[in-house]
């Protein structure tokens, strides 16, 4: 079980890691990016926080976070629910096209958020 | 699995149909919520590329967010983003072996529902107070 869970080969076990592992990181986040919002915030500090090494870092690895999290969790949600069961004979070519669009969309996150913070 | 699609047996457990107790009603919310946050991420980076831009930039996306009807859909995210982030917590209590049992599941969801309504509550005051 202990060598299934970190192999490169994706396992149900290795999405559950994955998934809170991921989901830590953007509890910390977001957390983060609330108390900063709900204190005074100026265009100064708001750029100056995010001039900063470590704030850098701290958001790509919450944008891949948000990638891989969202991606196992919608990956879930369409295979639950985008059947042949529920849809009909069409149900895999939805459910393909949904997950394109969703991966796709999530590539796209990540490549803007490392545009917007080192622009 | 592919085995079982061309599967002909009927299914029986039509949800509609059936009274689901709370533990259910909690899973769905949390599946629900996790898709709007995927709709939601693309708010939030639009915002934060505005912000980050210049500074006249920044003012023109925190007047935008001012507006009565941005701050509803601020309140909307934080609130759902809450409830999200409240029932991880509880999965992963019951990861750690707490409140597995079906008890324990009815009073997580319980906890995870009132928690989430104090919060959007407390994310109303405190959006609409802000600025």
């Amino acid at each position: 079980m202990a060598t299934s869970i970190i192999s490169l080969r994706r396992t149900g076990l290795s999405d559950w890691l994955i998934q809170r592992a991921s989901a830590l990181v953007l509890l910390t986040y977001f957390i983060l990016i609330a108390c900063q919002l709900l204190g005074s915030v100026d265009y100064i500090s708001w750029r100056g926080l995010f001039d900063q090494t470590w704030m850098k870092i701290f958001t790509l690895l919450a944008a891949l976070s948000l990638a891989a999290h969202a991606w196992i969790g919608l990956w879930s949600v369409t295979t639950d629910y985008l059947t042949e069961r529920l849809l009909g004979p069409k149900g895999k070519s939805i459910r393909l096209l949904c997950q394109i669009g969703t991966s796709s969309a999530l590539i796209g996150y990540v490549i803007w958020i490392i545009v917007i913070v080192w622009r | 699995m592919r085995s079982t699609s061309k599967d002909t047996r009927p299914v029986n457990l039509d949800i509609g149909t059936i009274s689901l107790p709370v533990t259910a009603y909690a899973s769905i919310t949390h599946r629900v919520t996790g898709v709007v946050m995927f709709f939601a991420s693309f708010l939030m980076l639009w915002a934060l590329d505005m912000s980050l831009a210049s500074e006249a930039s920044f003012n023109n996306v925190a007047a935008i967010l001012g507006s009565p009807l941005a701050r509803f859909i601020s309140w909307g995210i934080a609130s759902v983003l809450t409830y999200h982030a409240l029932a991880g917590i509880k999965h992963l209590i019951m990861d750690a072996g707490v409140g597995e049992t079906m008890r324990g599941g009815v009073i997580g969801a319980r906890i995870v529902f009132t928690l989430a309504i104090g919060a959007a509550a407390i994310w109303g005051v405190l959006i609409w107070r802000l600025q």
